[in-house]
């Protein structure tokens, strides 16, 4: 990259995928612009025609809209204080020399390998459902009354099953940096006097601080968008009680048909999504500079 | 306070006997310089002491207690590594604090020996910087900086200057001692490089394959080697060492000679041809073929004209010839 011409040459060469990249993007978001204006129902088509911002009112009017952007930030903080603060303590076990430790490391990472439809699947009928699951049979062989996981908390059951499928992705993370962390730093901070906690607190949590963040930051992006795990167990329900935003829009859209209204859901939702990512950047984002 | 004793101290790793057993007195206020090849065991001998290890068998005394199953944090030892390891998220000023913070002590107490040991070791200018944005030597102060901050009995050097260019470290071999004479704590100094140990040390303590050779001061073990070991290993060009009929005559299986014991001399006994010569301007190391002998190393004069090729003649004072036997030890 040292002359002009090769300078040039580099732009010429990546320039077809940047612009297949920009292309890739903006279409979708200007038909979701587009629609979003639009009356657009499919159970109407012949009804059509500009409508302003009748779309986002209805939305932002909708009484499940502001539980469904609570729910949607009850499950991103909830699956990322538990994927963080499981993820750390797992990675710290797995970095002890245990006999195994191989295996032991592949069994930790292999949830992540399950599709999130069914490791929900998996959850629901075979350890949460009231009759055959085994929460149940254990209540029941305890004395207690089973509890009924997706009926009476729907938002915790879905958290602790998309934590559950997280959770080997953050131990993944942090595992690796741990690893990197000279045992010199520990053998000194042992000398100096630190006990096991004082040498997680000042040596190893402040190691860890990159990839924390990492781990924020790529969770945050898919979390924002979880469809699956709650299309599969609760339905969004009962009633609105586990709606989320990206669930919301799915029933606008293939439930209600309302492409129009959908298409507003999902501008809404990019917009969320970028305040999220401002206050993200803000906060964690000085860490990522060596 | 400082006086540290190993009786029999002994290390293995699963089969292998690393340090097969070693008895050693360090005295309050010395300065004292574990030096070997790679792998003698000398680092492992200094983190027995420091407590980073376990130990196999023995018993390690700091001022006449037990201290063998002592934490290291308990030995009232500071170690400086050979990474540094400094703390990369503190700031210099917290890295030097640490040991105090962890001790509990007043923080106006922390912020007075910090700003001393910052004075000692010029440091004040750079105490709110991270040590990522330090030179190597600065970082090597910090270190050293984190360690006499807890006014330890004894500080424990692991090969402090290897990462550090030449200059650097012969500047710093310098501040090392001249803060031993400043703080008169007993220092114990592991480096592989014998002119560190010849240049710092009270007392060197000569390592080979986990056993203690010789014990001396520099200048013992540089005119009375004990064993071959020894002979080879300290000073730099090394002693030449001579076997076959050239030792018998002498009364030895090998005999040693420094290069500087050798003069360049006509009608010396020892005729050979120059095969290198090394100009350094003060001096100039020739390496010379001798019949019946072999190669030599000779220190001549830096006016020296003879080159590659030329014949030469050499004559050893024979007053300066060790004498090995052979079990390899030194015949009185």
């Amino acid at each position: 990259m040292a002359t002009q011409s090769s300078r040039i040459a580099a732009r010429i060469m990546v320039a077809p995928s940047v612009i297949l990249l920009f292309v890739w993007m903006i279409v979708p978001l200007a038909m979701t612009v587009w629609f979003s204006f639009r009356l657009y129902r499919l159970l109407s088509p012949d009804r059509t025609g500009w409508v302003g911002m009748r779309n986002y009112t209805w939305f932002l009017n909708s009484p499940d809209f502001w539980l469904a952007i609570s729910n949607t930030l009850l499950l991103v903080g909830g699956v990322l204080a538990i994927t963080i603060i499981f993820g750390v303590l797992i990675a710290l076990l797995l970095d002890q020399p245990v006999w195994g430790q191989g295996p032991l490391r592949i069994l930790v990472i292999s949830p992540f390998f399950v599709m999130p439809p069914v490791a929900a699947s998996i959850w629901e009928n075979l350890f949460m459902h009231p009759q055959n699951g085994m929460f149940a049979s254990l209540a029941l062989g305890l004395g207690y009354q089973p509890v009924l996981f997706m009926e009476d908390y729907p938002m915790a059951s879905v958290i602790f099953i998309v934590a559950w499928e997280w959770l080997p992705f953050a131990t993944l993370i942090l595992l690796t940096a741990l690893q990197s962390l000279s045992s010199e730093q520990i053998e000194a901070a042992e000398i100096d006097g630190a006990g096991p906690f004082n040498r997680f607190r000042y040596i190893v949590l402040p190691h860890l601080t990159r990839a924390i963040t990492v781990v924020v930051l790529i969770q945050t992006i898919f979390l924002l968008g979880i469809f699956g795990e709650i299309f599969t167990t609760t339905q969004g329900g009962p009633g609105s009680a586990s709606t989320t935003l990206p669930y919301m829009i799915y029933k606008q859209a293939v439930i209600a048909k309302d492409i129009g209204r959908a298409a507003a859901g999902g501008i809404i939702a990019v917009i969320l999504a970028n305040i999220v990512a401002y206050f993200l950047m803000r906060g964690i984002g000085k860490h990522l500079d060596a | 306070m400082g006086k540290i004793t190993l009786k029999q101290v002994r290390k293995s790793f699963g089969d292998v006997a690393v340090i097969p057993g070693i008895d050693l007195d360090i005295d309050e206020g010395e300065f004292v310089v574990f030096v070997g090849p790679s792998g003698c065991g000398k680092s492992t001998l200094l983190r027995l002491i420091a407590g980073l290890e376990d130990t196999t068998g023995g018993v390690i005394e700091i001022d006449g207690k037990d201290a063998t199953q002592l934490p290291p944090a308990k030995r009232g030892l500071a170690m400086v590594f050979q990474s540094y390891a400094l703390y990369p998220h503190m700031s210099v000023r917290k890295n030097i604090a640490f040991p105090l913070k962890m001790a509990g002590l007043p923080v106006a107490e922390q912020e007075k020996r910090v700003a001393n040991a910052a004075r000692i070791l010029n440091l004040t200018s750079y105490l709110d910087r991270r040590p990522g944005q330090l030179s190597g030597g600065q970082r090597q102060r910090v270190a050293i900086g984190r360690a006499i901050v807890r006014e330890p009995a004894a500080f424990l050097f692991d090969e402090p200057l290897s990462n550090l260019d030449a200059a650097l470290r012969v500047s710093m071999r310098q501040e090392i001692t001249e803060l031993h004479q400043t703080l008169k704590t007993t220092m114990i100094y592991v480096t592989h490089d014998q002119v560190e140990a010849m240049t710092m040390a009270d007392k060197i303590v000569v390592l080979n394959a986990g056993r203690i050779e010789q014990v001396g001061s520099p200048l013992e073990l540089y005119h009375h080697p004990a064993n071959l070991f020894v002979a080879g290993f300290i000073g730099s060009p090394k002693m030449n060492l001579i076997d076959g009929a050239e030792a018998a005559k002498h009364g030895a299986v090998t005999i040693g000679i420094r290069p500087e014991h050798i003069t360049v001399q006509d009608g010396g006994p020892w005729q050979g041809v120059v095969g290198l010569s090394e100009h350094l301007g003060s001096d100039t190391f020739l390496r010379v073929q001798v019949d019946g002998v072999g190669m030599l190393t000779v220190r001549a004069g830096g006016e020296i004209t003879l080159r590659h090729g030329d014949a030469v003649a050499l004559a050893p004072q024979l007053d300066k010839l060790h004498r090995f036997g052979t079990d390899g030890k030194a015949l009185a």
